[in-house]
């Protein structure tokens, strides 16, 4: 059914939105208002005014674009553009990207800014093997992608051991490289993220998961480490707690 | 400030104490004075020279020079704090026999230059030099590759090393680059 775009008729949205109120009272599901009541074109109308429908796929996808949780991780210089992609100029916030983890089990990308050694590679494979799915991976910088000026034993360019899905080129690249990287990523993540780059690199279902054995075994280690703890810290003596606060306000007063 | 005399004080000094073959030659070049020296002397002239006040051992690096013999060099960086004055020693082993004595270790009474305390700071520069270079240093406590990986073939700073390089996997030739996949 096609609508006038131009034509608004107040009136109708004024009841629109009452029955909404309504709806979320729960009040027009009683009575001669309960759907199975409506007529036919009622219940179309019923329908058309209460609910969207999408694909769940790009609702998905929609919403893990607009949030990725990069990984905090830096590597070398490239790491310095990183950090100001979050500053105020930059401003990744307005793309709801600044919610840097400090732990892989929490992010969902990781961007490696810098050049990768040899001897770091098998630990940063390791890092994204570790990331919960879904997951993406930026490479930033010549050296990371192509070594740069360091093609020699040291380094390693990141596509031989991971997958990465969004280059970005520069020596380093400035934080608005980075932005435009993330958001080409986010784009790819909106049309269709899985371009078989995963299976080509062993890369799925890596996640190191403790067994139940373990997980148990290692929830009553903690709780007795925090036993052997407990009784110290009830003991801790509040005296000492005031005496700091006094000192405190006297260095500040003085 | 070193000169080109005190230089050749410093060495005759040397040659005195340990022996005529001990002072291999002394170069006084832009200012800074070089004592290059027997590898078998290295402990003793360290401890001689800290007496005469270069008691901070600034930098420890390695050198290949080919394609001239001995290809290998090991540079001492002395410094005197108080009287800021420096003074390098050098000494050469070959490639099929890269061995020196190591700095770090204390020097019993017995031996000459005794008693004396090591360096400590060389403890991680000659983990280096044996990892670029390969020099091995006898009586390090922990001689282990440092920046390369544990299981790595080769000591890639010297020049007889491949440039080499992992080959760069572009959209042209990424199924050479990267293998079969």
């Amino acid at each position: 059914m096609k609508r006038d775009p131009v034509h608004v008729d107040v009136d109708a949205l004024r009841v629109r939105s009452l029955n909404a109120h309504q709806l979320l009272r729960g009040a027009d599901m009683e009575g001669a208002n309960q759907p199975a009541h409506l007529k036919d074109t009622e219940l179309e109308r019923y329908v058309q005014e209460r609910v969207l429908t999408t694909t769940l796929d790009k609702t998905v996808a929609w919403a893990r674009s607009n949030s990725f949780f990069p990984l905090a991780f830096g590597l070398a210089c490239c790491a310095m553009e990183q950090f100001h992609t979050a500053g105020s100029r930059m401003d990744i916030a307005r793309f709801g990207f600044e919610a840097f983890r400090a732990s892989p089990r929490q992010a969902d990308l990781i961007i490696l800014a810098g050049r990768v050694s040899i001897k770091m590679a098998p630990i940063i494979r390791r890092l994204y093997d570790q990331m919960l799915e879904p997951k993406w991976a930026i490479s930033m910088g010549a050296c990371c992608s192509s070594m740069g000026v360091f093609n020699n034993y040291a380094l390693v360019p990141a596509d031989k051991f991971m997958p990465i899905d969004v280059h970005v080129p520069g020596c380093p690249p400035r934080p608005e490289g980075l932005m435009h990287g993330i958001l080409k990523l986010r784009k790819m993540v909106q049309d269709d993220p899985d371009m078989g780059w995963r299976d080509r690199y062993d890369a799925r279902g890596t996640e190191e998961v403790l067994d139940p054995a373990q997980m148990e075994a290692q929830a009553a280690r903690e709780e007795a480490e925090h036993e052997a703890l407990a009784p110290a810290a009830a003991q801790a003596p509040p005296e000492e707690t005031t005496a700091a606060r006094a000192s405190g306000g006297e260095s500040a007063g003085a | 400030m070193l000169d080109a005399t005190g230089l050749e004080l410093i060495a005759q000094e040397l040659r005195d104490a340990e022996g005529e073959g001990a002072v291999v030659g002394t170069t006084f070049f832009r200012e800074r004075g070089t004592v290059e020296i027997d590898p078998a002397h290295v402990r003793s002239v360290l401890a001689r020279l800290r007496e005469r006040g270069y008691a901070f051992l600034a930098s420890v690096h390695g050198v290949d020079y080919h394609p001239h013999e001995p290809r290998l060099g090991v540079h001492y960086e002395l410094l005197d704090m108080s009287r800021v004055d420096r003074i390098t020693v050098v000494l050469r082993v070959p490639t099929d026999a890269p061995e020196v004595d190591s700095v770090t270790p204390d020097i019993p009474a017995e031996q000459p230059g005794g008693p004396d305390r090591g360096w400590p700071t060389a403890d991680h520069q000659e983990r280096e030099i044996y990892d670029m270079f390969g020099v091995v240093f006898r009586g390090h406590r922990d001689l282990r590759r440092i920046l390369m990986p544990e299981d790595y073939e080769g000591h890639p700073q010297r020049r007889d090393f491949p440039v080499g390089g992992e080959p760069v996997a572009f959209t042209f030739n990424e199924r050479d680059a990267l293998g079969p996949m």
